[in-house]
């Protein structure tokens, strides 16, 4: 769900079929010890340069950097490797690595915080009509078609408009506008999960409603929902990347990597590496997120299908 | 059923739109102003445009204005260049409809064929090449492959122009090279998605026995694959290709900037930015026309795609 297709941000993080991920299980035998193990070693590469990135983000104010707004026109357009500027100089004489290091922190931030308002307020709300079903249940699920439905972008400017290009801006509408997809897996992990024996029994002993989805649904959904969540977090970088295309991103100067990819667009003429180191990095970023959530999201087995 | 999901789903479109009329009229900043331009802001001007535009008017009467004309098909006029916005919608949807599709075509030409041959040997060596590089393109967005393409062919190779439209009407030979790039662009993420979500769904198929039986009776290795197992593999492929192309509708604002394609994405960008609501309202009208469209449409393709379908709907009146 969800790519919003995210490349053609659709702003709807979640459209479906953006995240089909979710392979099953190659049903031929193919050689399954030596597949596994590899899985591994990919696994681990991609956790590890996850671990990076996020260091990276919230040490870059103390790390050897350059400022990442300090310009120099006489060196502008270095390539990397220059001295001085291991990752080279954009269109304004700024340090690239340094600009990558504090765009990290915009980029990490807005996933992270996007996706846990989209799955704290979408999980909740799938659980709880999840588990009341009828009425209830029929009415968000018509509201949530509403908000899908609804051109993210009108939403995204309007506000964008109203509140200022402001990182919270972005964030929430991000957020909001990821909440149905949420809400529809909770939702369908839910409707079986309150089928199950051990929900019958809290019944059966008296449990009030608030009790059962607290205590005996809710540690059953979290783990398909997180780990969907992980998954989520590529989409939302790279959703912060085509805002930035669109001049919606977090205002300049702030370097972010969409913005930084934006505009290299201008120097495409003349030098590629503007563009294409903060690309590299993204795409690096995203494949890893897709890997370890992928990874994890196997395990807990949630399917397009059963939304 | 279909009926039911068809109501419900005009209730959506009803909702979507009076959404979009509320918030764009809560927008700060006032619309005579930019219509008028800070030089000629004397009251009876401003009066004059207020009321020709029915701007003192409570919002619920003029969404239900708005919507009674939308009804018989008029949209309103823009109010910075007073072109109808039916006109303007007819001139531009065609443009990003084009693209949509050519898109959409380019990803079922690749995946249809990919998707099929990796299920087939799943676990073979095309099948582990094709799926790792599926997962890589996950991973680059259409906006990334917009560059690299433009790069490529327009920059280095100087194959297609970087931006800028030809019309089908006008040269058919220059609009493809026109519509080529930014189509791909769009196409390379949903090449991905549908390659696995095929080969998923076609892996199970095969293990069917209506399979097993084709084998055995020895028919061709291509005639299993397309008369006996795609057709029952392409549910989720139809889904959610369908639905894509609903993404796709409102996402191509970027491939569209991007390219400087006239379309209605950019159409939609450039009104919010001047506050030209009736031309915002116009545009988000058709896009959530096409998602209710699209869906219902799913739901009959279902219909014609498993005959199972049918009979049940049949069975039940």
């Amino acid at each position: 769900m969800a790519d919003a297709t995210a490349a053609t941000i659709a702003l709807d993080p979640t459209a479906p079929g953006s995240s089909p991920l979710d392979d099953a299980a190659p049903a031929v035998a193919a050689p399954v010890g030596r597949r596994k193990r590899k899985k591994g070693v990919v696994f681990w590469l991609a956790s590890g340069w996850l671990a990076f990135v996020a260091f990276v983000a919230v040490t870059a104010s103390w790390l050897p950097l350059a400022d990442p707004k300090d310009q120099d026109l006489t060196n502008k357009l270095a390539v990397p490797g220059s001295s001085g500027h291991l990752l080279g100089t954009d269109g304004l004489g700024r340090d690239i690595l340094a600009r990558l290091a504090f765009g990290a922190r915009v980029s990490l931030i807005i996933a992270i915080a996007a996706v846990t308002i989209g799955m704290v307020i979408g999980g909740g709300l799938g659980i709880v009509v999840g588990y009341l079903r009828g009425r209830v249940d029929a009415v968000t699920m018509w509201a949530l078609n509403v908000v899908l439905a609804f051109p993210g972008l009108v939403l995204l400017l309007a506000l964008v408009a109203y509140v200022g290009q402001s990182l919270l801006a972005i964030t929430l509408v991000v957020g909001f506008l990821s909440v149905p997809t949420y809400a529809r897996v909770a939702r369908a992990t839910t409707l079986t999960v309150s089928q199950r024996e051990f929900v019958l029994a809290a019944r059966a002993l008296g449990a009030r409603n608030r009790r059962i989805i607290l205590s005996e649904i809710l540690p059953n959904v979290v783990l398909p929902v997180a780990a969907f969540g992980l998954v989520a977090l590529g989409v939302v970088i790279v959703l912060e990347g085509s805002l930035a295309f669109l001049g919606l991103s977090v205002k300049t100067p702030d370097p972010t990597w969409g913005s930084m990819i934006a505009e290299g667009r201008r120097h495409l003429n003349e030098t590629t590496h503007l563009s294409l180191v903060p690309s590299i990095v993204m795409f690096l970023t995203v494949l890893s997120v897709n890997f370890v959530g992928d990874a994890l999201r196997s395990r807990f087995d949630v399917r397009e299908s059963s939304l | 059923m279909l009926a039911a999901k068809a109501a419900m789903l005009v209730t959506v479109l009803l909702a979507v739109s009076f959404l979009s009329f509320l918030m764009l009229n809560l927008l700060p900043g006032c619309i005579e102003c930019q219509i008028l331009g800070p030089d000629n802001l004397d009251q009876e001007a401003v009066d004059k445009v207020r009321s020709e535009l029915r701007l003192d008017d409570p919002l619920p009467v003029r969404y239900v204005a708005w919507l009674g004309d939308a009804l018989t098909g008029d949209l309103g006029q823009s109010y910075y260049t007073q072109q109808d916005v039916s006109d303007a919608v007819v001139q531009r949807f065609p443009v990003t409809l084009e693209l949509v599709l050519v898109s959409m075509t380019m990803a079922l030409l690749v995946s249809i064929p990919l998707g099929m041959a990796t299920a087939y040997r799943a676990g073979g060596l095309l099948d582990r090449v094709v799926t790792g590089a599926t997962f890589g393109m996950l991973a680059i967005p259409g906006f990334m492959m917009a560059l690299l393409l433009i790069y490529l062919f327009a920059v280095e190779l100087g194959w297609f122009p970087a931006t800028g439209w030809t019309r089908l009407t006008e040269d058919p030979g220059e609009n493809f090279r026109s519509v080529f790039m930014p189509a791909l662009s769009l196409a390379m993420v949903n090449i991905a998605v549908f390659t696995r979500l095929l080969r998923t769904d076609m892996i199970a198929t095969l293990q069917e026995d209506h399979v097993l039986l084709a084998r055995s009776k020895g028919l061709p290795t291509w005639r299993i694959l397309l008369r006996h197992a795609l057709r029952p593999s392409s549910f989720s492929l139809l889904t959610v290709s369908a639905l894509n192309i609903g993404n796709l509708l409102g996402g191509a604002v970027i491939i569209e900037q991007l390219f400087a394609l006239p379309g209605v994405g950019r159409m939609l960008y450039d009104a919010i930015f001047q506050r030209d609501l009736m031309v915002v309202q116009g545009v988000v009208l058709v896009l959530t026309a096409g998602f209710v469209v699209i869906n219902v449409l799913v739901d009959v393709l279902y219909a014609v795609l498993d005959p199972r379908l049918r009979t049940r709907r049949l069975a039940h009146g």
